[in-house]
């Protein structure tokens, strides 16, 4: 098979999955109790790494930017920066970029060792779709906590500028937090929001289609592992253009 | 081929024959690419997933390597397709999985996770997870492959009582020869005790509802009872049982 009719393949594959993810949600038997368990894991297991990443991204970002607006004497608008490149853009993104490291390998690496222990078989055997027990709660809940996560991430990370400005910048407290405050817009945080809502349903869907599609027994339990990674962040980034793209144009 | 109730059909054959393939396509976990299967009389070839749902019911599979969900305890995958079906309360649950387990002999594992056991209590668990809703037909997958002689033997008994007093059609594949002839060779009978003891067939030719099925690279190439099979002047067939 070429190249062409291969993406074509797995593309095609891939919306069927999703379709078909979408589809049971709305039939019965649904498993809630799955959906909260996976919540768990997914969001609270994932708190701490985006507390550190939201922090240090934000801290950096404080640097960095505090540099470059010493040369226009606007070293008071610091917060400014750090709060609208974080919210709209960094939050989001460096969140589902973690999130997918640990949570699309997590999850294509589970479903991955199941397919090959005959798991999958023996569900379906046992007359429970897969789909509908295993996919739709790490779909439901990856798309559900990323856009909490990434909250999470926003507020860490303007502490994390808060600390940098206080104590290497020697900037006030208060002239931070307003100038922070009062830069953000409604769409602003709409489209902070809304982007993790796409990432998060793009890292969920990933994982489980490579972990359900393994082949070939431990060692393709790691390629689907690495594929997922792989996949899904380079399409995080990929939405992150095109998300932003809409959000512009419909700006007022 | 035919599988009739309470017969148990043995299918032999080498790596990559196709004899957990045939397995698969009588659960409807894989399309023949031609053929028909039918299972009491519903042909199931052309049914979608979830017109298989309410089929798989009547059967049991026991896997190869057991296949017990490994987030799951013991008690947990065997009280899995209750569960799911949420039409049991949790006492008869409860009750359920223990006579399976009992039945098995796995009774004081029932709080340990698959990766606690050994390969023969894991096949074990996996032919009680099989029988839960009293499955007319069940499926076993080389359930002896691996394991020591006693660990089987303990395997062979159980598919044989659950051929001779359940009266339940299976079909049984493998590459162990010996436990093969075995199930093929012995029954079982309770006596009016109550007790279960396994008889060897002897001379009572035929006493025994076993057949055989002989495979090679996806063609069948011999039907019929163990005698039959022994006697069998095909090259490939004198070399397996060898």
């Amino acid at each position: 098979m070429s190249f062409f009719y291969r993406a074509l393949y797995e593309i095609q594959e891939f919306t069927l999955l999703s379709f078909r993810t979408g589809r049971s949600l709305f039939r019965k038997p649904r498993y809630f109790e799955d959906i909260l368990r996976q919540m768990e894991i997914i969001g609270t297991g994932s708190i701490f790494i985006v507390m550190l990443t939201g922090f240090f991204t934000g801290g950096v970002l404080a640097l960095q930017s505090a540099k470059s607006l010493k040369s226009f004497g606007a070293v008071n608008l610091t917060g400014q920066l750090v709060a609208l490149s974080l919210v709209r853009e960094l939050g989001p993104v460096l969140t589902a970029l973690m999130i997918a490291g640990r949570v699309g390998a997590g999850i294509a690496s589970q479903l991955g060792s199941m397919v090959v222990t005959q798991q999958i078989d023996a569900m379906r055997g046992l007359g429970t779709d897969p789909i509908k027990k295993l996919v739709a709660p790490r779909v439901v809940a990856s798309t559900a906590m990323l856009p909490l996560l990434t909250v999470v991430a926003d507020l860490f990370g303007l502490i994390g500028g808060w600390i940098v400005s206080l104590y290497t910048l020697r900037l006030n407290t208060s002239l931070y937090w307003n100038t922070a405050m009062r830069s953000l817009a409604y769409n602003d945080v709409l489209e902070g929001l809304m982007k993790p809502l796409v990432f998060g349903f793009i890292i969920g869907m990933i994982g489980c289609y490579f972990g359900i599609n393994t082949t070939g027994g431990t060692r393709g339990v790691g390629r689907s592992t690495t594929q997922a990674v792989v996949t899904a962040s380079i399409l995080v980034i990929i939405a992150d253009f095109f998300v932003s793209k809409i959000v512009l144009e419909f700006r007022y | 081929m035919e599988v009739r109730p309470a017969e148990t059909k043995i299918i032999l054959g080498g790596g990559g024959s196709g004899k957990t393939t045939i397995l698969k396509m009588v659960l409807g976990l894989v399309k023949p690419d031609s053929g028909r299967i039918f299972i009491e009389d519903q042909e199931i070839t052309q049914l979608t997933e979830a017109e298989l749902m309410p089929i798989r019911k009547r059967i049991g599979m026991v896997f190869q390597e057991g296949a017990l969900f490994d987030s799951l305890t013991v008690g947990e995958n065997v009280a899995f397709r209750m569960r799911e079906a949420e039409t049991h309360s949790e006492e008869e649950i409860d009750s359920v999985v223990r006579q399976l387990l009992g039945f098995v002999e796995l009774g004081h594992a029932i709080d340990k996770f698959p990766s606690e056991l050994s390969g023969g209590m894991i096949r074990r668990a996996g032919i009680a997870r099989a029988l839960v809703g009293h499955p007319s037909i069940l499926l076993y997958d080389a359930p002896t492959a691996g394991l020591d002689p006693i660990t089987s033997r303990t395997i062979c008994e159980l598919v044989m009582k659950l051929r001779d007093l359940e009266g339940v059609a299976s079909i049984f594949v493998t590459h162990d020869l010996e436990s093969a002839l075995t199930v093929a060779s012995e029954f079982a009978e309770t006596l009016p005790n109550g007790e279960v003891v396994f008889k060897n067939e002897d001379n009572n030719l035929c006493l025994v509802n076993t057949r055989f099925l002989m495979l090679k690279e996806g063609n069948i190439i011999f039907e019929g009872s163990d005698e039959a099979l022994r006697s069998s002047s095909d090259r490939y067939i004198q070399d397996f049982l060898e």
